[in-house]
């Protein structure tokens, strides 16, 4: 007989599970027991009131991705002798796994990273009520005043649910943004307009336009960098 | 067709006794004393017109009708890049730099066939004056122990009988002839190996692991996207000894039981691609590649794929990404990409250093290899030394070698009698060194433990005149465009360590700012994604950790010590010292310099650009850098 944890505050004795596929885990130093297979962000969001970790770049609809590392958990693998840092949407539930959602470690990468997101989008409603939460005030840096996150729900819903790839990441390290097509940012035609992309983003970037295709966030690149680049380009013969 | 298909199964090799016949037969025709000038042709020798220098001999040769008695060789990289282009002559491998295409009749001429040796093109050793006439003299390659670099000197790295002739595919008859591919496991493990690409993780682990999962398909991988400003031994080897690549790759894909390899290679790299492509055709007609390898039954074939040149694909999950034709852009490696790598198959990849090192393990014994190195870290390491030093080029090591042996003896010190300031190792990931640990061995864990690490061998030598948070603002930026963009902290982490180093060398900078960029490290190395973003701020914290007086004086003074932070920095002209001389005037783009001829020149601080064009020209210290 072991002591589980079903809830945040009700426990109840189990007799050993042989043969059930599951596995038993320790969440915030309490043992539960969840069915094997599913990912460490998984498991704690079907549990009430045990552990506690944001996500913004998941969404149950589509495969995780580990963008937004706002998930990030400290787990051990040898009884807790050691611990590392995990993206919890990434990593799978194993047996005799102790997770941390909470430490001082993981609240302060949390801060860390929500503020590069608020410095980023200081006008996004999700990222301020997270602020909020981790005690996060004013950004050290330069504001941004972008909507996106760039969390990939929008293209990911796209492709994997629509099977369409209207939308697409384009550009790499700060320059990325969502585009459709030929770095267009009207859609075309590939776009069925079902609105997926408007649904799952998780800071209201992306809204549905009058003809009934959505409006992709206009990424004002950082600071005026981009359009110093493109002045360059243009200014230079190929 | 038929004439084709008849030359093929010519140069077909169906066993290993009919390797070694071959190779008999390539030996017994060259003649030991017969006189073989080899030019170096790597990339660096190129770039200082060794392809004239090739040309000239072939007409020279040509023109007194000498092919008979004169081998020429255009061979891969022979590593002392600065006196480029080198030429070698042997038998008696007289050593000439820096030669020109003018230089090639007189060669000929006196040398070849007069027996003589033209002084003016041997290498002055800078420390005693000495002219030397061998190449195994000269310091720079004297102190090193070239056991994977140096037959690149010695072949035609397009010529596949060049490679058997000195022993190549001998490791791989062993191999196909004698030992389980659990033996060749068990040997690469107890060599000491460890991965060259960057992690240095025991390869023989990797391999076991990689064998031990079950899987009907499995990939090997060569990963030549070498990325790190200022180093190319990677290039060097694939372009010098593509064959020493080729057979680590067939040795490791027989242990694993893979029957498909690939060689990931940028595309800035035309001549390790070419030569790589020639090995490959090459390897495939003597029946070294493709099927029923050696007669073994064993079965293998390598497909080069050319990447773009972004610099995260040399970390593994996104190279594969990119082998796959998808973005590169690295997963999580929860679960290691040698169980679950390329199309989700177990995938063996490993860097082009490492591969080459296979043939020698199995060749010489694991006991023979696990001789060279420090406790940890085994064998030799090819290390790109670049930057402010004299000998630049490519050193093979033995690990455990000092800093400053590897600076000062080999390097040749600092040009210009500057003083050694750090020394940046490992690339962007890595950090740099200061002067008081120029006597730690160099292995994996020694330059982990000084906040740096070993990479991929980069070796970027800085003298006094740098500026550390310069340097630290350079690999920031130079990340800044390489970060894929997928993570939170890579992406924003390093564009704002970026912002913030920006504003500290152009005096803006604030004492908060060093705690600033102390949390922009801990999250990166926290939580980016992948081993880009972990690493990226060693550069930073390496030098805030060695060089924090520089910083401060940044902030606080609003000075440069360096020199270098273009904002924080004002020439001005000693009218003491002043001759009236013009140069200064003359370079100064601007016009910001004014004054007549014999008379104190004056400069004028509102159109002045700080570029230091008159610091330079100045012959009478006139100008002033504050």
């Amino acid at each position: 007989m072991a002591k589980v944890w079903i809830d945040g505050e009700t426990s109840i004795e189990v007799e050993d599970a042989d043969g059930v596929n599951a596995v038993s885990l320790t969440v915030d130093d309490k043992k539960v027991i969840v069915s094997a297979g599913q990912t460490v962000l998984e498991a704690v969001q079907r549990m009430n009131g045990i552990g506690n970790i944001p996500a913004l770049c998941n969404h149950p609809a589509v495969k995780p991705y580990g963008a937004c590392r706002i998930c990030t958990v400290e787990v051990s693998e040898d009884g807790g002798s050691k611990f590392k840092f995990v993206a919890a949407c990434l990593y799978s539930v194993k047996e005799g796994l102790i997770v941390k959602t909470n430490t001082e470690k993981i609240k302060k990468l949390r801060r860390g990273i929500i503020e590069l997101m608020l410095a980023r989008c200081p006008n996004v409603k999700r990222i301020q009520e997270l602020a909020e939460e981790y005690g996060v005030e004013k950004p050290r840096f330069v504001l941004g005043d972008q909507d996106c996150i760039l969390c990939g729900l929008c293209v990911r819903a796209c492709q994997e649910i629509i099977g369409k790839s209207a939308i697409s990441l384009v550009n790499r390290g700060i320059y990325r943004e969502v585009a459709a097509p030929f770095y267009a940012y009207e859609l075309t035609e590939e776009c069925i307009g079902c609105g997926d992309c408007a649904f799952v983003c998780p800071t209201g970037a992306i809204e549905m336009g009058p003809d009934g295709r959505p409006i992709l966030p206009k990424v004002k690149i950082p600071y005026g960098e981009i359009e110093a680049l493109m002045k360059k380009e243009a200014a230079t013969p190929s | 067709m038929v004439e084709q298909v008849r030359r093929l199964l010519e140069k077909r090799v169906g066993s290993v006794a009919e390797l070694e016949k071959l190779r008999q037969s390539i030996v017994d025709k060259k003649d030991s004393g017969r006189t073989c000038i080899s030019v170096c042709g790597g990339t660096a020798c190129r770039a200082s017109g060794a392809e004239a220098v090739v040309d000239a001999f072939v007409d020279e040769i040509e023109r007194r009708e000498l092919q008979v008695q004169v081998e020429m060789k255009e061979t891969g990289c022979h590593g002392f890049c600065e006196k480029g282009p080198l030429v070698v002559i042997e038998p008696k491998k007289i050593f000439y730099q820096q030669v020109k295409p003018e230089d090639v009749a007189e060669i000929i001429a006196e040398t070849v066939l007069g027996g003589k040796v033209i002084e003016r093109l041997l290498y002055v050793d800078p420390v005693s004056s000495e002219r030397i006439t061998y190449e195994s003299d000269v310091p720079f390659y004297k102190r090193q122990t070239r056991t994977i670099f140096g037959a690149n000197g010695t072949i035609d790295p397009t010529n596949i009988e060049d490679y058997i002739a000195i022993g190549g595919y001998s490791a791989l008859s062993k191999v196909l002839t004698g030992m389980k591919p659990q033996k060749v496991i068990d040997e690469v493990k107890k060599s000491g190996l460890r991965g060259r690409g960057g992690g240095g993780f025991p390869t023989g682990r990797k391999w076991q692991s990689c064998r031990d999962i079950k899987g009907a398909i499995k990939y090997v991988i060569c990963n030549a996207d070498e990325g790190d400003p200022g180093a190319y031994q990677d290039r060097s080897l694939l372009e010098g000894n593509p064959h020493s690549v080729l057979e680590g790759m067939i040795i490791g894909a027989y242990a694993i039981g893979s029957h498909q390899g690939y060689i990931y290679v940028r595309n800035e790299y035309p001549l390790a691609v070419r030569h790589a492509r020639i090995a490959i055709e090459q390897a495939m007609d003597y029946g070294l590649l493709g099927e029923n390898i050696l007669g073994s039954g064993f079965d293998f074939t390598v497909t080069i794929n050319k990447g773009g040149g972004a610099f995260v694909c040399g970390e593994s999950s996104a190279l594969m990404a990119s082998l796959e034709g998808k973005i590169g852009e690295p997963k999580a490696k929860y679960v290691h990409m040698s169980e679950k790598g390329l199309w989700d198959s177990p995938s063996l990849l490993n860097n082009v250093k490492t591969w080459a090192n296979v043939p020698l393990i199995i060749n010489k014994g694991a006991d023979w290899y696990s001789k060279i190195g420090t406790a940890g870290s085994k064998g030799t390491m090819i290390f790109s030394l670049v930057g402010n030093i004299n000998n630049t080029g490519l050193v093979e090591v033995p690990m455990g070698i000092t800093l400053r042996e590897m600076i000062f003896d080999i390097g040749g010190g600092i040009p210009n009698g500057k003083k050694f300031k750090a020394v940046q190792t490992g690339g962007p990931s890595g950090g740099c060194i200061p002067e008081q640990f120029l006597d730690t061995p160099v292995d994996f864990d020694e330059l982990t433990k000084l906040g740096s690490m070993m990479g991929s061998g980069g070796m970027i030598v800085m003298d006094e005149d740098t500026c550390m948070v310069d340097v630290a603002k350079y690999f920031v930026e130079f990340l800044k465009g390489e970060s894929c963009g997928k993570c939170t902290p890579c992406r924003e982490g390093i564009n704002r360590m970026s912002e913030v180093l920006n504003a500290i060398t152009q005096g803006k900078g604030k004492r908060e700012d060093l705690e600033t960029l102390e949390d922009l490290a801990g999250i990166l190395s926290a939580g980016a994604l992948c081993a880009l973003g972990q690493t990226a701020a060693n550069p930073v914290l390496s030098t805030l950790r060695y060089f924090r007086d520089e910083y401060l004086a940044h902030i606080d003074e609003k000075k440069c010590p360096a020199g270098v932070c273009r904002e924080l920095i004002q020439y001005s002209i000693d009218p003491e010292r002043c001759e009236g001389c013009l140069r200064c005037l003359r370079a100064c783009p601007t016009g910001a310099i004014v004054g007549e001829k014999r008379e104190v020149h004056t400069l004028n601080q509102g159109l002045c650009i700080k570029c230091g064009a008159c610091y330079d020209v100045c012959k009478f210290d006139a100008v002033i850098r504050q």
